[in-house]
């Protein structure tokens, strides 16, 4: 039974809707991995026993019957990041002034995840209002790394990544902001995808940054989330940026590229992806990771997007703006906490009052930040620089892609840096997303693949390869072939390096 | 205790006002602005609302496209260029009617702008009106203030959230600075109005109703000293909830303004109150600092590029504007100034229109109303528009004169009997029996009658004195109790004679 | 360079509704200063005659038909809020004027 959580999620399918195993028996067996060991790791703010349970019994019944199952996932456990809205179910993203919230409506991720008999067991940890990169934001404690539990996860989406990285769950969804999925992906050793902006509907995902919030897929394996983008990705009508054009063919394209011949594919390494916040362990792994891609016949050039430099400074402006106003509806009129509702204060008050108490520290930088950055007098040259900045970002991507297939990088500057390393120091904690953020900026696809372990410390490193907008076929064949050179070089798959987690006591 | 005023007289020779009018149209389609929830009047509180609307997390706008439908024809009936490309944004602000607490509306991007409404005073004179832009929002929820005094937010304990109206479809429509209308401010602020709302009414987009809140105005009035160009400091008086408010506020704000420069003060820039009741104006409360709204593109929208094609199209959809109906009926029907301004008025144009629409010929139509029909609402005291007749109805009756069917003095009876309710025209002539006797030979026989009665007159008929079929015509009419038609009865007795 | 100042931090956090306690407004001063510095980073590029990027995907003219879609129930509507009064929520005095 034990063995039912080390498989991946395909391999989890093919027993189920074959007969051999029961959606059930593998639901219950993570359950149980949950209750051993979450006490440890901390990923889960709600497991949802009864409902996935029951989606298990619903997807048994198909099988059993001889119906066609509802999708190629049916039956498989998935951790969904508690960002996205479950109907009965709390969602708090991991802050306070959601406590206890439960909305009255599914997020259209959450609807197409249950459309496709996938059994969510629960919510996950993640930095609060998806503001951070390490999960230490979160209200409801930190979660732990599973490679090294006095080490960060990742962020925003801390807990999906540490739910994979530690065999509670074959699949997650996170979402990606400025790396919040690709991030913690790379510091667990497992891949993490942010699709196209717009791929994926943003109907139900508690908005942090509107133009650059994007639910993706993560697990443990390239095919893996290739089957999980196309459960979750398509146009809604419900989202006004959602794209109107047929999911790319990611699922093909990994089994293409687990075919190892990469010839006649351009990769392009962003020359300005380097410098003194990158770890020599971390530039070694990568450099590795492009020399496996030579093997595989890729061409490798060198490509220089000069206006990478200015993407922190440019994203930390725009974000925080967008969130300034999208969190501004926290206000205890009409859900969440209400704080102060007393001694005749007035509304006004117990707004303050509440969005005070209910808010941590990083989240009220960063409404301060955007409130600054869009006041009259600052906007044009610090939000509307920011925009324009944006544009010649987006300019440098094209202008790359006119040359190459796909671009290349570290994921992350660094390894999973230490629980408390970074908290008083929001820059340094920014810095996690050198990398990750141009992507989000100009809305092209990018994932994360782990690219083994580093040489200085031992932790996993992640590849990040980039595409063009709706483009992602080309990433996840490059990663899916890469991932099988690794493997047959590392003698078998990352994760299964990962440190036995001692059941808590 | 109410603040000064100065005498108006004194006021309009001391100062010139500057008017400012800003009108929030409430449109009457199916649905909110972004989300489907329907935007019927009077339901149960907070039973119109879904994620969208109520703004709760992760919920997210889709445009209405009637509604920016509705937009485009409202800016080009005003003459509005429209934007070829533009965006929303969000206006950042905390209030408990918002869910938001920032509302999607536009700012420097609005969707129709530079437009001329023309006014036309009671007296004849005409004013244009230049329009600054009119844009797309969405309106907030409502709010009922409990425990004060007057159901008014001062002095209230705590505050009920309804948010069925959050979400309606808003258009803002607002004037450039309105100057040179000295002492007609007022006149002129409530004409435009008026003009406003009967031409939205005309685009069939809103209800425009200023009781019921889908017609809001709010006047924003300034003055300068005679002779200098410099605008004055304005005020914002809103709760504006009639035509005839309109007017009054305005007034009472010229002279308030007034006595407090005259008397060495200066104009605070605020919003104010209309109060119904004292036809007065109070402060607001003052904010601690003015609002800064942090305005930006609205990142969950797309932005909205008509296309040439869907203006042009939605161009001729537009009805004839009123202004456009009388400056053609004044050409087609070749009236003087004078003779037009009488129709207007008489608020018979539109009637008089109707009728021409109808069938009758201009002239047909202009005499009924003008005429009989006038008479009768003066003796009624009733309004014309208020008779028990329609345009359709009055045209029916003149085309039964026109086809001989009917004298005018018999249409004169067919018309009391529509008025009293006997049915229409055709109903009425059957049921009283007023048809012309258009049959010949029962002609003949009333003509052969009267003849032999008249043994003298008919001599002379024969003799070649036409004019005397006179009297033999009369006699015939009597005897057929005036259905007959006379031209006919008349040429039917000059054949018996010759 | 921005150098904020104590009250503008608390200006912010007047109109951003954050009742920051007085320890907050000068460790957040402090932190805000550093990060708007490295932020203002932007305004080297030259940038004059580049459009801002408001939107990634090139969109425009999305709309639905003026038709209705099911919503809430009044219970589900005020299920969540923090005081409800004859099907509406109930809120604190308000002491700002409807704008």
């Amino acid at each position: 039974m034990s063995l039912l959580i080390h498989l991946t999620a395909a391999e989890l399918a093919a027993k189920i809707h074959a007969g051999e195993v029961s959606a059930v028996e593998v639901t219950q067996a993570h359950l149980d991995r949950i209750a051993a060991i979450d006490r440890t790791v901390h990923a889960f703010l709600h497991v949802d026993t009864e409902g996935a349970l029951a989606a298990a019994r619903a997807v048994d019944e198909d099988v059993a019957a001889g119906r066609p199952v509802a999708s190629p996932l049916a039956g498989v456990p998935l951790a969904l990041k508690d960002v996205f809205t479950t109907k009965g179910i709390p969602t708090t993203v991991g802050s306070k002034i959601l406590e206890g919230w439960v909305p009255p409506y599914d997020a259209t991720v959450t609807r197409k995840l249950r459309e496709a008999g996938i059994v969510v067991l629960g919510k996950t940890n993640m930095d609060e209002f998806a503001m951070g990169s390490s999960t230490e934001n979160s209200a409801y404690g930190v979660t732990h790394n599973p490679w090294d539990l006095d080490r960060i996860p990742g962020g925003s989406g801390g807990g999906s990544s540490a739910s994979l990285a530690a065999f509670e769950a074959p699949l997650a969804i996170g979402t990606d902001t400025g790396g919040s999925i690709r991030q913690p992906g790379a510091v667990t050793g497992t891949v993490g995808v942010k699709p196209t902006y717009g791929g994926v509907s943003r109907y139900g995902l508690v908005a942090f940054s509107s133009s650059l919030d994007q639910g993706g897929p993560c697990a443990r394996t390239v095919l893996d989330a290739a089957l999980l983008h196309e459960v979750i990705a398509g146009y809604d009508p419900m989202d006004s940026t959602s794209i109107d054009e047929p999911v790319p063919p990611v699922v093909a394209a990994a089994r293409e590229g687990a075919a190892g011949d990469l010839s006649g594919v351009r990769v392009g390494v962003v020359r300005e992806f380097t410098g003194e916040w990158y770890q020599d362990g971390v530039l070694r792994s990568f450099q590795q990771a492009v020399e496996t891609l030579r093997g595989l016949g890729a061409e490798v050039v060198e490509v220089s997007c000069p206006h990478f430099d200015y993407a922190l400074p440019a994203y930390y402006l725009i974000a925080p703006s967008e969130c300034s106003s999208n969190l501004a509806r926290f206000d205890a009129m009409r859900y969440g906490l209400r704080v102060g509702d007393e001694n005749g204060n007035s509304a006004e008050q117990v707004m303050a009052l509440t969005r005070e108490a209910g808010f941590g520290e990083e989240v009220k930088r960063r409404i301060m930040i955007g409130t600054y950055a869009l006041s009259s007098g600052y906007y044009d040259a610090y939000y509307g620089q920011a925009q324009k900045v944006r544009t010649l970002i987006t300019n440098d991507f094209t202008k790359a892609f006119g040359d190459v297939d796909v671009l290349v990088s570290p994921t992350t500057p660094t390894t999973a840096f230490r629980i408390g390393e970074r908290v008083d120091d929001p820059v340094s904690m920014y810095r996690a997303d050198l990398c990750t953020i141009p992507a989000n900026l100009a809305g092209t696809p990018a994932l994360s693949v782990p690219c083994g372990l580093s040489d200085e410390d031992g932790l996993p490193v992640g590849l990040q390869v980039m595409a063009p907008a709706l483009q992602e076929q080309r990433m996840y064949r490059v990663a899916a072939a890469y991932e099988v050179a690794r493997d047959a070089a590392q003698g078998g798959p990352l994760i299964n390096r990962v440190p036995q987690l001692e059941v808590a006591r | 205790m109410t603040a000064p005023v100065l005498d108006y007289d004194e006021v309009v020779e001391r100062f010139d006002p500057v008017l400012g009018l800003e009108v929030h149209v409430e449109l009457n389609t199916n649905t909110k602005m972004f989300c489907g929830c329907p935007t019927a009047f009077g339901a149960e509180p907070n039973t119109q609302v879904c994620p969208v609307c109520l703004g709760l997390p992760g919920s997210l706008p889709v445009l209405n496209g009637k509604g920016v439908e509705s937009a485009i024809r409202i800016g080009l009936a005003l003459g509005c260029d429209i934007a070829e490309w533009c965006r929303f944004a969000r206006k950042n602000y905390f209030y408990p009617d918002m869910p938001k607490n920032f509302q999607t509306s536009q700012y420097d991007e609005p969707i129709a702008f530079d437009g001329v409404l023309n006014l036309e005073l009671a007296d004849g004179t005409v004013v244009e009106v230049a329009i600054e832009r009119a844009h797309m929002e969405e309106d907030t929820g409502k709010s009922l203030h409990v425990g004060g005094a007057t159901g008014r937010i001062h002095g209230a304990e705590h505050s009920l959230l309804d948010y069925n109206r959050a979400g309606v479809p808003l258009i803002e429509i607002v004037t450039k600075p309105i100057t040179g209308t000295g002492e007609r401010a007022p006149e002129v602020a409530r004409a435009y109005v008026t003009a406003l709302r009967d031409l939205l009414r005309a685009l069939d987009v809103s209800d425009v109703r200023m009781d019921q809140g889908s017609l809001r105005c709010d006047a924003n009035v300034s003055l300068m000293p005679r002779g200098t160009t410099e605008f004055g400091t304005r005020t914002e008086t809103k709760n504006v909830n009639s035509l005839r408010s309109v007017e009054r506020a305005v007034r009472y704000e010229m002279t308030r303004q007034a006595a407090v420069l005259t008397g060495g003060g200066s104009i605070l820039q605020e919003t104010r109150h209309f109060d119904e009741a004292t036809g007065t104006t109070s402060a607001g409360r003052r904010k601690e600092t003015s609002e800064d709204y942090r305005y930006f593109p609205e990142p969950d929208l797309v932005p909205i590029a008509p296309s040439t094609e869907w203006v042009d199209k939605l161009r001729t959809t537009l009805p004839e504007m009123p202004w456009q109906r009388r400056k053609r009926i004044q050409s087609d029907w070749q009236l003087s100034d004078l003779e037009l301004r009488d129709l207007v008025n008489a608020g018979a144009i539109d009637l008089v229109a109707s009728t021409v629409d109808a069938g009758a010929s201009p002239a047909e139509a202009r005499a009924w109303w003008v005429n009989y029909l006038s008479q009768e609402a003066n003796s009624r005291g009733v309004e014309l528009g208020e008779l028990a007749i329609t345009p359709a109805q009055v045209a029916g009756v003149a085309a039964l004169v026109a086809s001989g069917s009917l004298t005018n003095k018999l249409a004169r009876e067919v018309v009391d009997g529509v008025l009293a309710g006997e049915g229409e025209p055709a109903e009425v002539v059957a049921a009283r029996g007023l048809a012309v006797v258009s049959d010949d030979s029962a002609l003949y026989a009333a003509i052969d009658e009267a003849l032999a009665a008249q043994p003298d007159v008919a001599d002379k008929i024969r003799g070649g004195k036409v004019q005397a079929a006179g009297a033999i015509v009369g006699a015939v009419m009597k005897a057929t109790k005036g259905k007959a038609d006379a031209k006919r009865v008349r040429e039917l007795i000059l054949e018996r004679c010759t | 360079m921005p150098n904020i100042s104590r009250d503008e931090v608390a200006h912010l956090a007047r109109l951003a509704r954050l009742a920051v306690t007085d320890a907050e407004l000068d460790k957040f001063a402090g932190q805000l200063d550093v990060i708007l510095q490295s932020v203002a980073r932007v305004g080297e590029v030259a940038a004059d005659d580049i459009p801002p990027t408001s939107h990634a995907v090139p969109l425009r003219n999305v709309f639905r038909a003026d038709e209705p879609r099911p919503g809430l129930t009044q219970q589900e509507a005020l299920a969540g809020a923090p005081a409800v009064e004859e099907g509406r929520f109930r809120v604190p005095r308000i002491l700002g004027e409807e704008a």
